[in-house]
């Protein structure tokens, strides 16, 4: 308590900037342990709602394992959630095949390349991007890839995987291309001039000596935004068709798990089996991302520690 | 020998800008092959942007305008169509703070040769480049043992030396050293002083420092710049004993710098 000292030292009355630095502190406290308090309020809430039903009432067997999803069926509901499960899982991994190539060279290019202007304009263009609503990337997809897919490919139904997966791509790139290139960032500026200086051209000082050494950061941004295509919901509700469905091609409509929360949670009486399903669902998605950004964060301090 | 007459390096009328500044001004400059030449003077008198032109790494800022010529072992190295990849194998530069790759010790001695040498390679012979270089710094004995550790776990004298021995397997003719002591306590830049020292004959070397002690001790010749102009060249006995400019006789003195 440096300040207390330094506060009273001045003489026995407590001044203006005394109170002044309290009330700072409190207010930075605060803002600060905020960010803890919601995400343990949001878990308690979730796991309050879901939780009992999911250890105890939910049949797990066929939560993982049954792509029937009939919350509504009479009289005996089943709550499979492996078709949503797939859904997710094949529309996140299209958007990362499309994303992380574009993303890790817009990095690359940005970082390494590009100078002055350029550079800033392209910086400011990728962090817009990453401002458009997803609900605005979703109409994209609904009225823009739908019919090109349609045609493309001469398929009667355009919202599918493919579609879900190439707006997923388009959504996780700016902030995959932002967190790489802060990786690139960080690799010391010496390593790149003693490459040069040994006779290494361009292409070989990034592929031996920059992505290496970025390496971990590198893999935080592509972690992350895995992170980010798993959550996303109203984008992903739009453009994959949203009918539950174990995918066989790309083509294919499917549905996500975030896509059932929204579109079913307003329908359900609170507190009822299929509300309880949901946060179910809830819980798992929370948990998946969960790991990722534990994950995302662990190479990034690794990338730390081996300095 | 005809060849002997001609220098390492040298400049003719050389003038660099960055941007709108001119830091280097019609520097004529021919430096001895085979031997040690210390680049001295005050900060910003353009000694390391003179070193960093031989090599063409000042070109890494895209502003920086050149005129005049400069060669190296009798190939004009400004001219179009050189091949940076190649001028920097014949010359190889050691910067101020020993910057190993963060990857073994070995694959660091490696790092040129394989970008010179692509191709198919063997065990053995890269095991031989690493030994000759490692020997050829000295360095041999004290890593042997742990070729496959990470370099950037050695000292830092080991780290400069580290540094010096992967330059050598792609056989340059010239060595820059960019104050290669500074980072360096006493006793390790006695050490990699004595490795320079080495070194010449084999490889004519440039070195820019700070430091006058290390000039009169470790170099055969001495050039003195000033505001970007070379004020005097002359052997390193006869600069510190018998300056020929009252700018040099100060400098040296410790009057100003």
């Amino acid at each position: 308590m440096a300040r207390k000292e330094g506060g009273s030292a001045g003489g026995d009355h407590l001044g203006r900037e005394w109170w002044w630095d309290k009330i700072a502190q409190a207010v930075l406290f605060g803002g600060g342990i905020s960010a803890i308090v919601f995400v343990i309020a949001i878990f308690v809430f979730v796991a309050q709602q879901g939780l009992g039903f999911a250890l105890f009432d939910l049949d797990l067997a066929t939560f993982f394992t049954s792509p029937q999803w009939r919350p509504t069926s009479e009289p005996e509901p089943i709550f499979g959630a492996l078709a949503l499960i797939v859904g997710t899982a094949s529309i996140t991994g299209l958007a990362m095949l499309v994303s992380v190539p574009f993303s890790i060279g817009a990095a690359i290019f940005i970082g390494e390349f590009a100078s002055g202007r350029t550079r800033e304009i392209l910086k400011v263009l990728v962090e817009l991007l990453a401002a458009i609503p997803s609900v605005v990337w979703g109409f994209i997809g609904l009225m823009v890839m739908s019919p090109l897919l349609m045609d493309v490919f001469d398929v009667p139904v355009g919202v599918s995987v493919l579609n879900a997966g190439l707006i997923l791509g388009l959504m996780a790139a700016p902030i995959m291309t932002t967190i790489a290139e802060d990786a690139l960032k960080a690799v010391p500026d010496g390593f790149r001039e003693a490459a040069e200086a040994m006779g290494a051209t361009r292409w070989q000082v990034i592929r031996q000596v920059v992505l290496p050494s970025a390496k971990n950061g590198l893999v935080a941004a592509v972690l992350l935004g895995v992170g980010r295509g798993f959550g996303e919901t109203m984008a992903v509700l739009m453009a994959s068709g949203h009918s539950i469905n174990m995918p066989s091609s790309p083509l294919d409509p499917v549905r996500a798990l975030t896509a059932t929360i929204a579109a079913e949670l307003g329908e359900t009486a609170r507190g009822s089996e299929h509300y309880r399903a949901l946060f179910s669902i809830g819980i798992l998605l929370f948990a998946v991302t969960f790991v990722i950004n534990l994950l995302a964060d662990v190479f990034v301090r690794g990338r730390r520690a081996s300095r | 020998m005809a060849e002997a007459a001609q220098p390492a390096i040298r400049t003719r009328g050389l003038n660099l800008w960055y941007g709108d500044f001119q830091a280097l001004f019609d520097v004529d400059l021919d430096i001895a092959r085979g031997r040690v030449t210390s680049l001295i003077g005050p900060s910003g008198c353009g000694k390391s942007t003179l070193l960093r032109s031989v090599n063409r790494i000042v070109e890494r800022l895209d502003y920086v305008r050149t005129s005049g010529s400069i060669e190296v072992m009798g190939h004009d190295v400004l001219a179009e169509g050189v091949a940076l990849t190649r001028l920097r194998q014949e010359v190889g530069m050691v910067f101020q703070r020993p910057n190993p790759l963060p990857i073994s010790i070995r694959k660091n001695v490696l790092f040129a040769h394989r970008l010179h040498h692509p191709g198919r390679r063997t065990r053995t012979g890269d095991d031989e480049v690493v030994e000759r270089a490692l020997r050829e710094v000295l360095l041999w004995d004290q890593v042997k043992d742990r070729l496959s550790d990470l370099a950037t776990g050695l000292s830092l004298e080991e780290q400069q030396k580290l540094y010096i021995a992967r330059l050598l397997p792609v056989k340059p003719s010239v060595l820059l050293m960019d104050e290669p002591c500074s980072a360096l306590d006493p006793e390790a830049t006695s050490a990699v002083e004595e490795l320079i020292w080495e070194l010449r004959g084999d490889y004519s070397i440039l070195i820019v420092t700070h430091n006058m002690a290390q000039a009169r001790r470790a170099s055969d010749e001495c050039v003195f710049m000033l505001m970007g102009k070379v004020v005097e060249h002359s052997v390193t006995g006869d600069m510190f004993v018998t300056p020929e400019h009252t700018e040099t006789a100060d400098y040296i003195e410790g009057r100003y710098g």
